[in-house]
């Protein structure tokens, strides 16, 4: 059993208690101990089910590149299924429960799977769920999303907090092992901004537990003193639980902090999302070990063997009272070393190199530990947990030549260096066949802004193996001398990637790649088999690295097999891509703080305020809010809405139309600029009048229309639509900057200097003039003309302009008045019967009128020409902005669909875009079509459904009733009208 | 995510302050151009694996529009230069071919 020990333990403090629950059992461990250490401590090797096979699984690393023991953490709003034991930082009243079982952990019915395994290979799925093709609807597909996902969704809205945050440095070291702090510290003392992060909550790395010595001073002591140096430096920013997640173009850095996963409901924000630009980036992150290939490498009890160390020396756990050894490099050794002195029983270290007589294995042999040179694990005995290893010689077939009793075993495969944030944005990697580890090319680093490189790998992470070897590194690429260290020589790894190196199929079937994902060596080989040469194609067929742990342990395991099994070299395969993020991050931190309420910019109109008082029921149009209509106690949206369409045609309605786009357009060419900008014209516009405007893009096609004002002899005002403002005035300054940059045009968009409110209805002129202050009589404001004036003691520029066919006005007055405005308007109103409306009535009063909206009649494929508006086209003028376009052989064919009013023949309201329907069928053997619904509402005025379309040849068919399919199979029948439904001859806005 | 320095300010700019607006140097044709011009000016643009002229405009910053030299492989910026010019400046493409010799030149 894994035990705690009693002496020991550099990371836990034994005077502090801490209790925890794991699937509803209480447990205990110490402060400073992860998750996994605990359980351990507490002989909790089962920490889950795999994946597809449901196989009983423990903890097999002691950081992130753990695939088995996942958990899912906390309770209610502040559970996260998906954690990983071994970054899981202890704390009191922890709760934890592991994932993809039932009814328990120790016994799970689809383990069955496993009984099956020989019967879903590689591409299982690919293979058997192609046919009938009915059955993937009704039976494949609803039992494998079933079985599919791993762990549980949260149920709760998420109780805590998350933010970014933003930082600059000449200088980011990722890592804080001793490479990573002798680079930060040679940096510091060079006086560069540095900022250097750390994943894990330790500085130190992986040099403490291995004994370590430098300068002669444990590796501890020398961590601490250099952190104290660091802590110094003003120029350096130090940040441990905070793992570097993507190096992205240019220095782009994002970095994730997690701040209170340890201390849960203390208010802090649990993660932080850190948006870095670096100067430079130091990838010191290290390496990762790699498992071997034997039989049964996933029974619980079956680690790698620096993990093993790990949780002797950090935290005083022991896995087993006797635990083999298995390695292929000298490195393993430390870890029989290591258990000896613990007092633990080291059985048997098997190496598969045929020679181990370096210093490491000569210290194990004077210990008294037995090598066994040229050998490996044909098999590891046991279900649950270890029992046993079956030894054999690793150049045969597995035959056993000895039976060796233990608890745990041990298995290092060699060190792969951690080359993740390196390969983000293009460095590339070379394979050192030496030391059986792909590793940086320093010659073709990641290029930032200047060409050059912007980031270098050091020590672990850039292939070194000894502390010597990594202090000398990071002297040679950043500079200062480096420290001596009481490294010993290391006699080289031998490749191993299948043991024994001629195992059959009986055992390669237990040999295990990807332990999350269930991908065995002969998943691989098949793949192979099959045809599969790409190692792109070879993971998405067998999913090996596509886990959690997206491949970071034994991904290399798995392309040697590749290579092996295609007759080709490592390199010839290479890797598959290296995505950010390193290790996963929470989607909190990636929403950050935009949620709820700030989760993005809202617009408030001067006149917000009263209508979130006064039942505005909301309609988001870009960032602003507008009411959709105002509800009365009682009322339904619907109701609502006729209510105020039939009140502004009877009385008097008030719009905020504060959202209106208004730009300026100001200068000697501005009259030249919108005669471009416009199909119509607008520098023959006399001062004091308004002319109805369209805009199109280049490519004709019609983008924006508008009232414009002109002010002066060199000033216009242009109206855009509500969405439209900014696009439009980019748009303006676009052309004006880019293409005709020699004329004198100025642009302003005002459109928030301004509340704008049209008085709309029969009453319009009676309220203006109860307000008094300036003539806005027929003849003093004919229609389509402004006047400035005051209006019941406000400023106020008056539009007689009208969007529903109404006597309208509409007037600006500052925007800090308009609040007043409006109150004044509704308190003198109030014996004209005025009621406020909403951009729904608005909708329906237009469609009555048969005007046309930006975005409904339009959606980017129409031209002004489609919808009748070739009044508003000049036909004098040689260019403007779309004309070219518009003269193209498609654009001015009879045949394009144009603008009709649609009435059905029942009265109903047809429904939102449907189609017109022709006869026969298209090539895909859909109805073929002839037009298009784009308005349709209920006219309360009208007691019926109206409805503006696009129809082919529309305007000659008048009178043609048409077919449009709705839901269910209903046909609608309409017909084709004319688009004016309400007082055609205008006699209602000319008063 | 790129930084750009906008020559209107002066400020190495992050991406997110910027707005991209395609290819630069685009020659107008309106009424009188053959289809031909005019689907190349409105339809036909450069997609180089390697330097490219483009446009930007610093939209939460000066407002001010301005154009790019960049390769499109390595996101190297050989130089930013503002937007009033239908050509890009001389040292520039001389500071380009030194970087890039096999560079077939702007046209």
């Amino acid at each position: 059993m894994s035990t705690r020990l009693s002496k020991g333990g550099r990371l836990i403090d034994r005077t502090k208690p801490l209790n925890f629950s794991f699937n509803g059992r209480r447990m205990a461990g110490f402060s400073g101990d992860t998750l996994a250490s605990a359980l351990l401590g507490q002989d909790q090797m089962l920490m889950g089910r795999s994946f597809k096979y449901h196989r009983p699984r423990g903890v097999v690393a002691s950081g992130a590149e753990e695939p088995n023991a996942l958990v899912g953490l906390g309770l209610g709003a502040r559970f996260e299924p998906n954690q990983r034991v071994t970054t899981t930082e202890l704390f009191d009243g922890a709760s934890a429960a592991t994932q993809n079982h039932w009814p328990s952990l120790d016994f799970d019915v689809g383990a069955i799977n496993n009984s099956f395994a020989r019967f879903l290979p590689a591409g299982f799925y690919y293979k058997t769920f192609m046919f009938p093709r009915f059955a993937w609807k009704h039976v494949f597909e609803p039992i494998i999303r079933q079985s599919a996902g791993l762990g549980k969704v949260p149920q709760e809205r998420d109780a805590d907090r998350y933010e970014y945050a933003y930082a600059f440095a000449d200088l980011v070291v990722v890592g804080g092992g001793i490479a990573g702090l002798q680079a930060a510290l040679q940096a510091g003392r060079d006086g560069k901004r540095v900022l250097l992060v750390e994943q894990t909550a330790h500085w130190g790395g992986r040099a403490p537990v291995d004994d370590v010595e430098i300068d002669g001073k444990p590796a501890d002591e020398w961590v601490g003193k250099t952190i104290e140096a660091l802590g110094k430096m003003e120029n350096v920013t130090l940040r441990t639980r905070t793992m570097a997640s993507g190096l992205y173009d240019h220095g782009y850095l994002l970095a994730y902090e997690r701040i209170a996963d340890h201390t849960p409901g203390d208010d802090r924000p649990r993660h932080r999302l850190w948006r870095i630009r670096a100067g430079h980036v130091v990838t010191a992150t290290g390496a990762i070990e790699r498992p071997l290939s034997f039989a049964g490498n996933d029974i619980p009890g079956v680690m790698l063997a620096g993990a093993v160390r790990d949780y002797l020396v950090n935290w005083a756990v022991s896995p087993g009272d006797r635990t083999v050894i298995v390695t292929n490099n000298d490195d393993a050794y430390r870890t029989a070393l290591a258990l000896h002195d613990a007092g633990l029983i080291v059985p048997a270290i098997i190496d598969a190199r045929t020679s181990a007589k370096g210093a490491l294995p000569e210290a194990a042999r004077a210990k008294g530990i037995r090598v066994l040179e040229g050998r490996g694990i044909a098999k590891v005995k046991g279900t649950k947990r270890v029992t046993g290893v079956s030894v054999c010689t690793q150049a045969g077939e597995g035959a056993e030549l000895e039976f060796i009793a233990c608890d745990a075993v041990a298995m290092s495969g060699g060190w792969s260096p951690v080359v993740h944030l390196w390969s983000h944005c293009g460095g590339k990697l070379i394979w050192d066949t030496e030391r059986a580890m792909f590793r940086p090319d320093g010659t073709k680093p990641p290029t930032g802004d200047d060409g050059k490189g912007m980031a270098t790998a050091v020590g672990c992470a850039n292939g070194a193996l000894t502390t010597d070897e990594v202090l000398a590194d990071v002297a040679k690429q950043l500079g200062g001398k480096a420290a001596k260290t009481n490294a010993v020589a290391e006699s080289p790894i031998e490749p191993v990637w299948i043991m024994p190196q001629g195992a059959g199929p009986e055992l390669k079937m237990k040999m295990w790649l990807d332990y999350q994902n269930d991908v065995k060596v002969s998943d691989v080989q098949l793949a192979a088999r099959e045809g599969y040469q790409s190692v792109e194609h070879t993971k998405r067929y067998t999913t090996l690295g596509m886990a959690t742990d997206q491949g970071k342990l034994s991904n290399i395991n798995g392309l040697a097999i590749l290579s092996d099994s295609l007759h080709q070299a490592i390199p010839a395969t290479g890797t598959t891509t290296f995505r950010p993020p390193y290790t996963p991050i929470s989607m909190g931190a990636i929403a950050g703080e935009a949620r709820g309420e700030i989760f993005q910019p809202l617009r408030r109109t001067p006149i917000h305020e009263w209508h979130d008082a006064n039942g505005a029921y909301w309609e988001p149009v870009g960032l602003w809010r507008r009411p959709y209509c105002y509800q009365r106690p009682g009322e339904s949206v619907h109701d609502a809405v006729n209510r105020e369409v039939k009140n502004t045609r009877a009385a008097l309605g008030l719009l905020d139309a504060s959202t209106l786009g208004k730009i300026l357009v100001k200068g000697p060419d501005a009259g030249k600029f919108l005669d471009m900008l416009y199909t119509g014209v607008m520098s023959t516009l006399p001062i004091g009048k308004c002319r109805y405007g369209l805009m199109c893009s280049e490519n004709g096609f019609l983008s924006d229309d508008g009232v414009v004002a002109r002010l002066s002899e060199d000033t216009w005002l242009c109206h855009t639509t509500s969405g439209g403002a900014d696009r439009i005035h980019g748009w303006m300054e676009d052309w004006l900057q880019c293409e005709w940059w020699d004329w004198k045009v100025y642009t302003a968009n005002l459109t928030e200097e301004y509340a704008q409110v049209a008085v709309v209805g029969p009453n319009a002129r009676k309220l203006l003039e109860k307000l008094g202050g300036m003539d806005v009589s027929k003849e003093a404001i004919p229609f389509m003309e402004w006047r400035d004036g005051t209006l019941g003691g406000f400023r106020a520029r008056v539009f007689r302009i009208s969007f529903s066919g109404e006597l309208s006005y509409e007037v600006a007055v500052p925007a800090s008045e308009g609040r007043a405005f409006w109150d004044a308007l509704h308190t003198a109103g109030q014996e004209f019967g005025a009621m406020p409306y909403g951009t729904e009535c608005l909708h329906v009063l237009r469609a009555e009128k048969g005007f046309i909206m930006i975005g409904d009649e339009t959606d980017g494929t129409v031209i002004p020409q489609d919808l009748n508006l070739n009044w508003a086209i000049s036909k004098k003028k040689a260019d403007y902005l779309g004309k070219r376009a518009q003269e193209r052989s498609h654009m001015a064919s009879p045949d394009r669909w144009k603008l009709v009013g649609l009435e059905s023949l029942d009265g109903s309201v047809l429904p939102e875009g449907a189609y017109v329907v022709a006869d026969g069928v298209n090539s895909n053997g859909q109805r073929n079509v002839q037009g298009r619904v784009t308005s349709t509402y209920y006219s309360a005025n009208l007691g019926k459904g109206i409805a503006m379309g696009l129809v082919k040849h529309g305007p000659d068919r008048m009178g043609e009733v048409l077919d449009l399919p709705g839901d269910g199979g209903k046909i609608f029948k309409a017909r084709i009208v004319d688009q004016v439904f309400y007082d055609k001859e205008g006699a209602k806005q000319n008063v | 995510m790129l930084t750009l320095e906008c020559p209107c300010c002066g400020v190495k700019a992050d991406e997110t302050e910027l707005q991209a607006g395609g290819e630069a140097h685009l020659k107008r044709f309106g009424p009188g151009a053959s289809d031909e011009e005019f689907d190349g000016y409105m339809f036909s643009r450069k997609n180089p694996k390697g330097v490219h002229f483009e446009r930007w405009r610093h939209s939460y910053g000066c407002g001010k529009w301005f154009l790019a030299a960049r390769c499109t492989a390595t996101l190297e910026v050989f130089g930013t230069y503002p937007a009033q010019t239908s050509a890009p400046p001389a040292d520039l493409i001389a500071k380009i071919k030194a970087k890039r010799p096999t560079w077939e030149g702007y046209q």
